[in-house]
């Protein structure tokens, strides 16, 4: 399975956001986004994940045999973006249940998840009686409970405190072990063999 | 997609049972009406299929800002979309839970505000079956202006606005169908199926269309 | 020691603990005054007399009456336990008033249903826009409404002041809508209402009718006090499910301990 990225381009109100972006992503390998506030980690994140229309080049995914994978992109992708993408008024499991079978693929069971992050005294809660921490680690679990091979996370550590951080980067480092393609904009060091960094320049 | 039906409904149950406010908020235009018209029972059982209408039509529309911003704003939206299947059906099945949640109470309380009107039990059966086959074009249509709005922080009033004149056609042929039902001379399954073929229609045409919408709001 | 002695008055109860343990004494004394009033209520009245002019109808009017004052009542209730919130944002007024409404709804409805059943063979119609059916029929939509934005918010306790503010606006504005709904009236003059003359009152109507008031207040008090007491409980759930999500150990206030 291989990504891959040519002469990105984005723009957001007609302007453009960032440019020329290209890179080559295996099975297993990691990309680091880094740069400034404003720079646009998270449009390009977003562009890969076929959230936001391409200005110019293209998102590509092949399987082994060099064959397009059928369908587009993003169907192959989880994406955790700034938002946690759970409904307040439902119980831990009720999210997590309704977004196992939305995306299908099921992997991990919820209870098996929400061991992973540390939560499983919580599946019954309804999701706002939970901290700010301990909602993201629940959207965390949401990569789990469905089999994706691309994983896109935008500050997926924001709110964690050190060492959910560090269960976050273990989880990281055996989805790609797995053979998952990883793409993260954060400043923590994950730990990843394969791991590229790309830095976005903010453009002006 | 049972499942997404599932999920919405349950969260419209939970969150201050949005059911439980279109009733009420159908019953407060229902009863808001003989005031200004006056008590007169005769007047008040000819004017009721449109009174009743006309509550329920607003009363639809209730709701039908959150249907995609709240998903938006707690980026549930940005998973809704990276499916594999169509966005469409997505779409059909959340205007489909809106409807059930806010449409079909309306349907069932009928009879109730009915009575209070003075509308003979015909009258009554005929309002229910056309709400019943009308309501839901309100619905589907709704989804498209809600789509159309989702990034609009206030775009309750301006969906209302986008959304009346489009679901004119449905009130006109469900009148006429009650009307139908009630005096001898005018027809009641023509305009009925009018009511039927429009809801049809739009319940293809407005998926497809928030699907587009949705699928270019993304930012 | 001598500074914290409580004056044994009403405030004694304001606190939520001290309500639960007076509650749990109160209730089964209540329910046992409710059912001896609601025997002796119901079987006066059906011992009164038929009226000359309505007939065996005239005894929905047993239901009916005190069930519209009921509504009334519970609504005072509510505005009183508002001004406890405004006024000295008081957890057990909010508990009060949260736990009324559906009460005042539920007299509402009835009051309205048997109206409906009495006016079927006296009116011909099971529905009359007149002034006094119309003026309860608002009341009914201000409850619900009020249970509505009850339910509105997530967190319970946000609730509180925007409901007391409402119920008391309500409260200000109801005999302005009496007024205007009684003016609405006979400037319509409303052709099909025989309007029923109430003769003077017999004892032998007035008793059961009194004795039922009575009933239906032991019924509200009842019902309103182990509707409170569900609440309360309710809160402690939820204070506990939030701590159990942080892992905290949970101490449960002691019941008996106070």
């Amino acid at each position: 399975m291989k990504l891959i990225i040519e002469n990105l381009s984005l723009s957001r109100a007609g302007q453009e956001i960032v440019t020329d972006i290209s890179f080559e992503l295996s099975a297993g390998e990691a990309l680091i986004v880094t740069g400034e506030n404003g720079s646009g980690k998270s449009t390009t994140l977003r562009g890969v994940a076929g959230l936001l229309p391409l200005s110019g080049g293209s998102v590509t995914l092949l399987d082994e045999t060099g064959k397009q994978f059928e369908g587009e992109t993003r169907e192959y992708c989880h994406y955790l973006g700034h938002q946690n993408g759970m409904k307040p008024a439902l119980t831990v499991r009720e999210n997590l249940d309704f977004w196992q079978k939305f995306c299908g693929e099921p992997d991990l069971t919820i209870e098996q998840a929400l061991e992973e992050v540390d939560l499983a005294h919580t599946i019954d809660l309804p999701f706002s009686y939970l901290s700010a921490g301990m909602k993201r680690r629940v959207s965390i679990a949401r990569l789990l409970v469905s089999d994706r091979p691309i994983w896109i996370v935008d500050e997926p550590t924001a709110g964690l405190d050190a060492q959910s951080s560090k269960m976050f980067t273990n989880l990281c480092q055996t989805f790609c072990k797995g053979g998952g393609i990883l793409i993260a904009a954060t400043h923590l060091p994950l730990g990843i063999k394969t791991e590229k960094t790309l830095e976005i320049k903010a453009l002006r | 997609m049972t499942a997404l039906l599932k999920r919405e409904i349950l969260l419209s149950i939970r969150a201050g049972g949005s059911a439980l406010t279109g009733v009420l908020f159908f019953l407060a235009v229902v009863s808001v009406f003989p005031f200004a018209v006056g008590p007169d029972t005769k007047l008040l059982s000819h004017l009721a299929p449109a009174i009743l209408w006309i509550g329920a039509l607003l009363a639809s529309l209730l709701g039908l800002d959150r249907l995609f911003a709240q998903e938006r704003e707690d980026g549930s939206l940005d998973m809704l979309v990276m499916q594999s299947h169509p966005l469409a059906l997505t779409i059909f099945v959340k205007a489909l839970a809106h409807w059930i949640m806010t449409g079909l109470p309306l349907v069932l309380a009928t009879p109730l505000f009915g009575v209070m009107l003075n509308l003979s039990p015909l009258g009554i059966g005929a309002t229910m079956i056309t709400l019943l086959a009308g309501t839901p074009a309100i619905s589907f249509i709704g989804a498209v202006g809600a789509a159309v709005s989702v990034k609009l922080p206030r775009g309750g009033m301006l969906i209302s606005v986008l959304v009346l004149p489009l679901v004119i056609p449905v009130l006109i042929f469900g009148v006429a169908a009650i009307t139908g039902a009630l005096e001898d001379p005018a027809p009641f399954t023509a305009p009925f199926l009018f009511v039927c073929a429009i809801t049809l229609f739009t319940s293809v045409l407005g998926p497809l269309a928030a699907s587009i919408m949705l699928r270019h709001s993304a930012d | 020691m001598s500074s914290e002695t409580i004056k044994p008055s009403i405030w004694a109860f304001a606190n939520p603990t001290r309500f639960m343990g007076f509650a749990n004494k109160a209730i089964p004394v209540l329910v046992i005054i409710t059912f001896l009033l609601l025997a002796v209520g119901l079987w006066l009245s059906f011992i009164a007399p038929e009226d000359y002019q309505q007939g065996y109808t005239v005894l929905i009017m047993f239901i009916h009456v005190p069930a519209a004052w009921l509504a009334m009542m519970t609504y005072s209730v509510m505005s009183i336990s508002a001004i406890g919130t405004i006024v000295w944002r008081h957890p057990l007024a909010d508990v009060s008033l949260r736990s009324a409404a559906p009460l005042g709804a539920m007299f509402t409805i009835l009051a309205l249903a048997t109206g409906s059943l009495w006016g079927k063979p006296m009116w011909g119609t099971w529905w009359e826009w007149d002034a006094r059916m119309t003026s309860v029929l608002v009341l009914l939509i201000i409850y619900l409404g009020l249970i509505a934005l009850s339910k509105a918010f997530d967190e319970p306790s946000e609730a509180a002041l925007p409901l007391a503010v409402m119920t008391l606006t309500g409260f200000a504005i109801i005999p302005i809508i009496k007024f205007s709904v009684d003016w609405w009236n006979t400037l319509h003059q409303p052709a099909s209402v025989s309007r029923l003359d109430k003769p003077a009152m017999g004892p032998e109507f007035l008793y059961p009718l009194l004795i039922m008031a009575l009933a239906y207040m032991a019924i509200f008090f009842t019902l309103h006090m182990m509707a409170m007491r569900n609440e309360i409980l309710n809160r402690r759930i939820r204070t506990m499910k939030m701590s159990a999500a942080r892992k905290q150990s949970v101490t449960i206030p002691n019941e008996g301990a106070t």
